[in-house]
């Protein structure tokens, strides 16, 4: 079990003093902040906290966090979080990465991270290209689509993350957006608090590489069919009656009703933006899983078995199994 | 003239009939009689039909390797008598189905014995009597052609009927009465045979009594309790041959806690294995050739970041996907060199199967004491050889976890506010204090780009020579640290005068080879090195103390041998090597080392040095 503590900490003891260099106006900016102010709501120790991240803009996190940070490979994020998490699930274990991160080079890992419903969650920033090397399409950004760097209309399709994230296992799919500092510190609490693998996808404006989504484009109102005022172009799918959770896991009606609306919202088209919980079940997690079939789980987690006395003997008895080889 | 325990027993048949089943009785039987037993198994890249067979060599002293000549090919079908009735020695004997093939279409020995056994009858009688279904029935030809074989080499049936109630339990129980009646049928009608008949087959089998207990276990199996032993609580793996029997066997025992996760790949198997050893946990993956390519950017990541993790490279022939059943020792210049940028990784070889628990055991200590990737190359030989060996010696094992964060260290970290200095140097053992995750004071940051002290990115020159050559220095480490008798040994008469360079498995081959080289007029020694990067340099005197020197090798180009060049300048030009995916027996030991003893190779040129070499290649074995 994740610990929490007595006395809460502020926002700043999950800050570290390492220089930011993120550009003017990133939404990873936000995002950070976001994170930084749900570890302290949640009463995170922070020695007990580990913020994995991958490579690009959005892998920084881990050095912005005074908690442990974990840079790790590019689109490799997911093994290395799930790894530490299955070794020991006392630690509270966050994934942050982009969407080229995760959905392009990382997308083999996005998936099966979503079969083993390892307790953790997931956030990615998405923003539809890749920052660090200066702008090229990432897997969300629609065909025909043509930000600033790229030499001609983008050729490919965009994925559909949180679509993917469902047909893949994940247990808790959501959607934020950068600069919606509350709406998206709530989201990732949940996320966080979550029993299983979450998704939580943050829309963000690149200010230097995304001239086509920029913040003002999010903020701005757009015209709806049947509505005479203009609305926002961001509506949160929780406030217009959208209830992805799923209240008994066995009722497969159930269960198949709220992934074919979560589904749905999650196609949604138009000049709208859906933001939210989309789908939310619960289902028993990888550490659930092993321990019913290796009891000496429930009493260790696998990196605190002990297997070596106060002098360094090895203590594991392998006598047993010996017995099998034996003649 | 009577040959007592020194028999070399083959067994084959199409996969999925059984052949391994049957071998695996067989040396359990004769394991049990307190004889020695080395198997060695081939088979193909297959499920059903392909050709497999697998030969156990006894004896009544230790053996640790396998040999060309059969004395009793044991078949139950046509193909395998095709295949191989031209190893049946003279004398030997040949068991097979008259229904299935005529013995005008075999490529016999004269002199060779042969047991026609109607398979299909004896089978018969056992639906008669157990009243089970004459259908269920066709895979105990392999216990017929085992019980047959045990009647002609004079061994006692009981050892095979107490092996089939070791061997079938729980659901597989209802086995055991259909075997023995099976074995008992077969057995009778070979022991009743004339005398006259008995008396033309030379080779005996006798129980040895009251000899101590022993394993009979393969590679792979050795190899994951000296894991268990060590500690090791956490194993990745994508399934691929041969290294998936130890992942296997590891989730066979949940009693012992370990986590063993199935990846979606290779790459998330090490990456996986790294987060987990962050935790902490003493983690290991295991590979094969493909595999092992895939993970050598997880692989970087761990050596700039210092994490103990032990990678287990099943070697198989390469390149590419290559022989995927087959055995190589091709990986050793990858392990070394793979990888971009320069990190220090450990690397090293078991020479036998009883080597495969202890430097699993070790390999943990390795990489906690180093703080960096270790790699240990295991091949497909020896994880699925089965031998009869001496249990495990427990008692000098000791867990060495290396330099983990004291507790004023933690507090000092609280006081300072920064961060754990993990990366901080020490101005004496260069190595840095580690701390885990959940321990007040821990927080430090992890990075694959160059950091500073306590992992936050820089870029800045001086720093980087600083931590470059503090990874760098764990070279210097090793070789200081690792007892000499691990990093290698030497074997034989010091002033013999050829001398046999190894690595890896080839050990076995070698180490009975010196008696018989001997019988043949030859003095050999040979050199066995375990510890292959950094290389061993103290080793480098026996190098220069040998008369003549001769590498062995199961690849083309001498691997090793070029590592001897790029690290000592000794270049040599003799060597014997195989690179048809089968192991190197000990007949094609004693025959090519005395081939270049006698100076009967003809020079050639070798292309990577252009220098004149005197190669020998073996290419023994189907």
């Amino acid at each position: 079990m994740v610990s929490k503590l007595q006395t809460p900490l502020t926002v700043t003891a999950y800050k570290s003093d390492v220089h930011n260099d993120w550009c003017p106006g990133c939404g990873d900016f936000g995002i950070l902040q976001a994170i930084q102010q749900s570890c302290a709501e949640l009463a995170l120790p922070p020695w007990e906290t580990m913020v994995f991240a991958g490579i690009g803009c959005s892998g920084k996190v881990f050095n912005y966090m005074a908690s442990h940070g974990v840079h790790t490979l590019h689109g490799r994020v997911l093994p290395f979080a799930v790894g530490a998490k299955i070794a020991n699930p006392d630690l509270e274990v966050v994934a942050v990465g982009g969407d080229g991160d995760g959905y392009g080079i990382g997308a083999g890992h996005f998936v099966h991270a979503g079969r083993r419903n390892v307790d953790m969650a997931y956030i990615v920033m998405t923003n539809e290209v890749y920052g660090l090397t200066k702008g090229q399409a990432s897997p969300t950004l629609g065909r025909g689509q043509q930000t600033k760097s790229l030499p001609l209309p983008n050729t490919n399709d965009a994925i559909q993350p949180l679509a993917l994230a469902l047909s893949s296992g994940y247990t808790w799919i959501g959607r934020s957006y950068a600069f919606d500092g509350r709406h998206l510190k709530e989201m990732i609490k949940k996320a966080i608090e979550h029993k299983g693998m979450a998704l939580l996808d943050v829309l963000q404006p690149c200010p230097t590489f995304n001239d086509l989504h920029t913040a003002e484009w999010f903020n701005k109102k757009v015209k709806v069919e049947g509505e005479t005022n203009m609305v926002s172009r961001i509506f949160n799918v929780n406030e217009v009656g959208h209830d992805g959770s799923v209240k008994d896991p066995t009722n497969l009606d159930e269960v198949t009703d709220k992934q074919k609306k979560a589904f749905e919202m999650a196609h949604h088209h138009g000049e709208r933006i859906p933001v939210g919980v989309f789908y939310e079940i619960k289902l028993p997690t990888y550490t659930e899983r092993m321990q019913a079939q290796a009891p000496m789980l429930k009493k260790y987690s696998p990196a605190r078995i002990p297997y070596e006395d106060a002098s360094h003997l090895p203590t594991t008895d392998l006598s047993k199994t010996y017995e099998e080889f034996l003649f | 003239m009577k040959v007592v325990n020194e028999v070399n027993w083959m067994i084959g048949g199409p996969q999925g009939t059984g052949v391994d089943s049957s071998a695996n009785l067989f040396s359990q039987a004769c394991a049990s009689a307190g004889l020695w037993v080395f198997g060695k198994r081939e088979y193909h890249s297959n499920i059903k039909g392909k050709h497999s067979y697998f030969q156990v060599r006894v004896s009544d002293k230790p053996i640790h390797s396998h040999v060309d000549d059969v004395h009793i090919l044991a078949t139950f079908e046509d193909s395998t008598a095709r295949l191989h009735a031209h190893e049946v020695v003279k004398g030997g004997a040949l068991i097979y189905d008259p229904t299935k093939i005529t013995l005008d279409d075999l490529n016999l020995k004269s002199g060779v014995i042969t047991l026609p056994i109607d398979f299909n009858s004896v089978i018969r009688h056992v639906a008669e009597v157990t009243g089970m279904e004459y259908g269920t029935l066709s895979l105990m030809k392999n216990t017929i052609a085992v019980a047959a074989s045990m009647a002609l080499l004079r061994m006692d049936i009981s050892n095979m009927e107490e092996t089939l109630a070791r061997m079938y339990t729980g659901r597989k129980a209802k086995l055991v009465a259909p075997n023995v009646a099976a074995s008992k049928k077969a057995y009778e009608a070979v022991d009743a045979l004339p005398d006259e008949m008995h008396d033309q087959f030379p080779y005996h089998l006798e129980p040895q009594k009251n000899t101590p207990k022993r394993l009979l276990i393969n590679g792979a199996q050795a190899n994951s309790l000296g894991k268990l032993k060590a500690g090791c609580r956490y194993q990745t793996y994508y399934p691929i041959s041969p290294a998936t029997d130890e992942s296997n066997f590891l989730e066979s025992h949940p009693e012992y806690g370990i986590a063993v996760v199935q990846c979606e790949d290779e790459i998330a198997a090490i990456d996986m294995a790294l987060g987990a050893a962050t935790t902490g946990v003493r983690a290991s993956t295991a590979t094969s050739g493909p595999g092992f390519c895939l993970m050598a950017e997880g692989l970087g990541w761990g050596g700039m970041n210092e994490v103990p993790i032990v990678l287990f490279d099943y070697q198989r022939g390469g390149p590419s996907t290559g022989l995927p059943t087959r055995h190589e020792q091709g990986d050793l210049m990858f392990a070394a060199f793979g990888g971009h940028g320069e990190y220090p990784r450990l690397v090293m070889a078991p020479a036998t199967i009883n080597d495969h628990f202890h430097l699993a055991f070790e390999s943990f200590n390795y990489a906690d004491k180093f703080q960096t990737p270790v790699i240990i190359l295991n091949d497909k030989f020896l994880t699925h050889s089965l031998e009869t060996i001496s249990p495990f010696k427990e008692n000098s094992l000791v867990i060495d976890r290396g330099r983990l964060a004291t507790q004023p260290e933690l507090e000092a970290a609280i006081a300072d506010g920064k961060g754990f200095p993990r990366f901080r140097p020490d101005p004496k053992t260069v190595l840095s204090p580690r701390p885990y995750p959940g321990q007040e004071g821990s927080p430090y940051w992890m990075t694959g780009d160059e950091h500073d002290d306590y992992g936050h990115i820089t870029e800045n020159p001086e720093n980087r020579r600083k931590m470059h050559e503090k990874r760098m220095a764990k070279y210097r480490l090793m070789l200081e640290q690792i007892p000499e008798d691990r990093q290698f040994s030497f074997h034989g008469d010091p002033n013999a005068d050829i001398t046999l360079v190894c690595w890896g498995s080839t050990f076995g081959a070698l180490e009975d080879a010196l008696p018989l080289l001997k019988e043949r007029g030859i003095n050999a020694n040979f050199l066995h090195l375990r510890m292959l990067n950094p290389f061993p340099i103290s080793a480098e005197k026996f190098l220069r103390k040998a008369k003549k020197l001769v590498m062995v090798e199961n690849n083309w180009g001498t691997q090793l041998g070029h590592l001897i060049r790029m690290s000592t300048g000794i270049f040599i030009p003799a060597q014997i090597v195989k690179y048809t995916g089968r192991p190197m027996s000990l007949n094609e030991i004693l025959d090519s080392v005395e081939k270049i003893h006698k100076k009967q190779v003809a020079p050639e040129m070798d292309p990577l040095t252009g220098q004149s070499i005197e190669k020998v290649v073996l290419t023994y074995g189907l």
